[in-house]
């Protein structure tokens, strides 16, 4: 479905994007955002034989220390390789410093199969190449352990985007399929576990197969991919990583993104029509999910329809979940912001929203929260460093990184996702205490 | 190149940021790469603070670097200025702008503000967050009080100023109410306290008072030396944590205003840990073997109450600030351990399992290597996460702070009779070593509810 709409009167800073008939804010500011290494917080623990070696500076620790919180002490299989004075100063060689942290790690952790070098702000700087140390690495490691590379430093990578690069490294790791192989499915995107059994069903059901994900639990069971295998997007910050199985040979199936009823629907409509899936049989599959999801999200209903919502840029799920909000939900969207928009990967979820609605790329926080001030939102889809001061002056908040964290994709999960953004308000209901 | 999950400190900028976070009228425009706004949510989230911190981060991105990274910084330090209408702008770089060398002091000397901007100098790769702090502290000190000469301090009422808590600080919000209190009861007026709720007047008003009282040697230190060398200012740098201690300071204090010491604060009562102490239930305390780790102040302070007010054994003592491990190693000989400097919490972990403790007094760390360990814990210094900055009254300092001590330290211990009964009793299906005490709920571990 798609719906062409006029371009709406420009904001003050516009640029013409004449592909969309839509126009961006686009703002150069502060931007009130995580860097890409928070997503070894979910990255670690979705592969289970990886560890993610962060090298990077006192900052980079601490940062993964305050976001990651309590997790951090049942042993995660993440650390940092602080550069010190003496590293930047060449008294001790860097790469030598390298290969004697990952000697130590890998004698204190033998049961780790994949070894994944994080580039920070400070080793892309002061350009430490680590992929060519990965490579040297691997030399002395493998097949024991394997060492790759990729960068989730803040002045790359915002957020989300920071298992986008893995992603897209991990693919030069991908077997290559069988030139005869069956059309297979890959579905792109670290997804909660029990996403990914329900998705199971439903292809088990539609007759699809074999179908693999991408990140895989295990760093050994890397699906294969040729010219056969269709991939699809479970997520909307995996762009590189579509590109790069493209230049595997891999076809894209294009979809809106799994959440909500429709959202689900249409991406699994998606992949049917592929697989040359019957309608009879994709409605008989996907009804009674449809039918249970559509019960689950009414139940909010009351709660949102007709609130105003603003979204703050966080993963580059924004697009997807006002597509969400507005069209099972009935909010008015005021503003979607985005860190990145990737009009290829999110432009099926803008088409589905009314002109009227903002859509803001990239940040300069201050202006954005004079905006709140003036659009007087009823709820604020933001980060954790300006929930509080916004709850504080009476508005109320969803912080949005729990998006990221919490299982929302599919059809079991709309109404999860639903009571995630109705909760806020409903909490605000029932206190009887403060403004 | 150190390998570390866990830091006891951030980076000196982090310091930076609370020194601003703890003031009014005062900005801090940080040259920082995208994503180091996670700072933000310290304060936020876990200090669960209402406003946003007065900082505006520089976020520049890769493909910033070929362009003008200090065009950004030249533009965020001016747009900061406007907006936020700050009496006094800090400015400084994070680790990654330390690396490209925009000189964030003299770009903002040279955009001729409006208001006076205090330039710091962080050096990321070898200091850390205790470090940025006191800096900070003492630059914004230097810049404000330092203009005038000796003021004349008017002689007849003693008047003193409270320097060191913070934004951040272990408790602080409530320590300063409990010393607020006894420096009045002793007729001393306070003058300033800072950085905690201070706005650059204040600091200017600071030479203004008798003597300085320094709670938070790590923090205000330095800016308390300077002071006293460039104004004669005294200093009181007794922490008053435990009993004994707050009687040192209220004697110290007493001593340099020239005032007497009421009988209100050293009557009978005036805490209840003395008397929880010596009563009959707490007879099973004695001698229990305790590990202590912390920042330096909160570390010496505990093996004192340990060892002197609460009967335990010091079995193990150590610190991460390296600034004081005179002090630390000074208490550990009297108490006969080894001291243990290290900021690695590994280090620390072992030395946890080779000292056997029963009891183990430490940061959020120590908290979880306890929990791991399955042996009882309780937290006595930062770093500390959400749940050490709660809603009920908790000062650390003075009497009250004796009080809470008392209760925070043994609670986590086995209750006597429970203790007696394990025992006598080893086959309870219930009660066993390893269902942990039964007063923190059914099968707990040993650690405090963490």
């Amino acid at each position: 479905m798609t719906v062409v709409y006029s371009a709406p009167v420009p904001a003050q800073t516009c640029a013409p994007e004449t592909a969309e008939r839509r126009d961006v804010l686009k703002q150069r500011g502060q931007h009130e955002v995580f860097c890409g290494l928070t997503s070894i917080m979910w990255l670690h623990r979705k592969m289970q034989d990886a560890f993610f070696l962060i090298v990077g500076s006192r900052t980079c620790a601490h940062l993964m220390q305050s976001a990651a919180g309590v997790m951090i002490f049942a042993e995660p299989r993440f650390a940092t390789a602080i550069i010190d004075e003496r590293d930047l100063a060449g008294m001790a060689d860097m790469n030598e410093e390298l290969d004697k942290v990952v000697e130590r790690l890998l004698t204190r952790r033998p049961d780790i199969k994949l070894l994944v070098l994080v580039g920070s702000c400070p080793s892309e700087v002061i350009k430490l190449d680590l992929p060519r140390a990965a490579n040297r690495l691997n030399g002395a490691h493998s097949p024991a352990c394997r060492v790759m590379a990729y960068s989730g430093s803040g002045i790359e990578t915002t957020f989300t985007q920071g298992e986008d690069n893995f992603l897209a490294a991990l693919v030069a790791d991908m077997p290559a399929e069988a030139a005869d192989a069956a059309a297979s499915l890959v579905v792109v995107g670290a997804l909660g576990d029990v996403v990914e059994d329900q998705m199971m069903r439903v292809f088990t059901g539609l007759g699809i197969g074999p179908v693999r994900f991408l990140p895989s639990r295990s760093s050994t069971t890397l699906p294969p991919v040729g010219p056969n295998t269709r991939f699809i997007l479970a997520q909307p910050w995996v762009g590189a990583c579509a590109q790069a199985l493209e230049r595997r040979g891999a076809q894209r199936i294009s979809a809106p993104f799994p959440l909500g009823e429709e959202g689900s629907t249409a991406w699994y409509r998606a992949i049917a029509g592929s697989f040359g899936v019957a309608e009879a049989r994709f409605d008989a599959i996907t009804a009674p999910g449809r039918d249970r999801a559509r019960r689950a999200v009414e139940r909010y209903r009351p709660v949102l329809e007709g609130k105003s919502v603003f979204l703050f840029p966080d993963s580059q799920l924004e697009p997807s979940l006002a597509r969400f909000l507005s069209r099972e939900l009935a909010t008015s969207i005021v503003e979607i912001g985005t860190p990145y928009l990737n009009r290829e990967v999110v432009g099926a979820e803008l088409a589905m929203l009314p002109e009227s609605v903002r859509v803001s790329e990239g940040q300069d926080v201050d202006k954005q929260i004079d905006r709140v001030e003036s659009d007087n939102p009823d709820l604020i889809i933001c980060g954790m460093g300006l929930g509080n001061p916004f709850e504080a002056q009476g508005r109320s908040t969803k912080w949005s990184i729990e998006f990221v964290f919490t299982p929302i994709q599919g059809y079991e999960q709309a109404g999860d996702l639903a009571e995630l953004i109705a909760r806020p308000l409903m909490r605000r209901s029932l206190l009887k205490v403060g403004a | 190149m150190e390998l570390t999950v866990w830091t006891y400190e951030g980076p000196p900028h982090v310091g930076a940021i609370r020194i601003a976070n703890s003031m009014r009228d005062v900005h801090f425009v940080l040259h920082a790469p995208q994503g180091d706004t996670y700072a933000d949510l310290l304060f936020t989230m876990i200090e669960r603070n209402r406003k946003r911190p007065p900082v505006t981060y520089t976020t520049f991105q890769a493909r910033d670097l070929s362009g003008d990274t200090a065009e950004i910084f030249k533009i965020a330090a001016r747009e900061a200025v406007e907006r936020f209408k700050p009496q006094a702008l800090l400015v400084g770089a994070s680790c990654t702008a330390e690396l490209i060398q925009d000189d964030p002091g003299g770009l903002a000397k040279a955009l001729g503000l409006s208001v006076p901007v205090v330039a710091l100098e962080l050096p990321s790769y070898q200091k850390k967050e205790n470090w940025g702090a006191a800096e900070t502290f003492y630059r914004l000190v230097r810049a404000f009080a330092g203009g005038a000469g000796k003021p004349d301090v008017a002689p007849e009422r003693a008047s003193c100023n409270i320097l060191g808590p913070s934004s951040l600080g272990f408790r602080n919000r409530d320590d300063i109410i409990e010393i607020t209190r006894i420096v009045e009861a002793l007729g001393i007026r306070i003058n300033t306290v800072a950085p905690l709720g201070a706005s650059p007047a204040d600091l200017a008003r600071i030479p203004q008072a008798h003597f300085n009282i320094v709670l938070y040697p790590e923090i205000a230190d330095n800016a308390a030396r300077w002071l006293k060398r460039q104004f004669g200012q005294e200093m009181v740098a007794i922490a008053p944590i435990g009993v004994g201690a707050t009687q040192d300071f209220i004697a110290a204090v007493a001593g340099v205003a020239g005032v007497e010491v009421p009988a209100s604060l050293t009557a009978d009562g005036a805490e209840r840990l003395s008397w929880y102490s010596r009563s009959i239930d707490s007879n099973y305390l004695t001698g229990k073997r305790v590990f202590i780790f912390g920042d330096a102040t909160h570390a010496v302070a505990a093996a004192r109450i340990a060892s002197e007010e609460l009967g335990f054994k010091v079995c193990g003592l150590g610190t991460y600030s390296r600034e004081f491990a005179r002090d630390v190693r000074e208490a550990a000989a009297k108490y006969g351990v080894e001291p243990l400097i290290s900021d690695n919490h590994l280090d620390v972990e072992d030395a946890i399992i080779a000292a056997q403790p029963e009891l183990v007094l430490g940061t959020q760390m120590e908290r979880h290597a306890a929990k791991r360990l399955r042996i009882p814990c309780a937290v006595i210094s930062s770093p500390v996460h959400v749940q050490d900055f709660p809603a009920r009254y908790s000062p650390q300092m003075g009497f009250e702070g004796a009080n809470v001590i008392f209760d925070s330290w043994v609670h986590p211990l086995m209750m006597g009779l429970e203790e007696h009964l394990l025992q006598m009793f080893r086959g309870d299906f219930e009660f066993h070593d390893d269902a942990g005490s039964s007063h923190l709920g059914h099968g707990h571990g040993g650690a405090a509810d963490t």
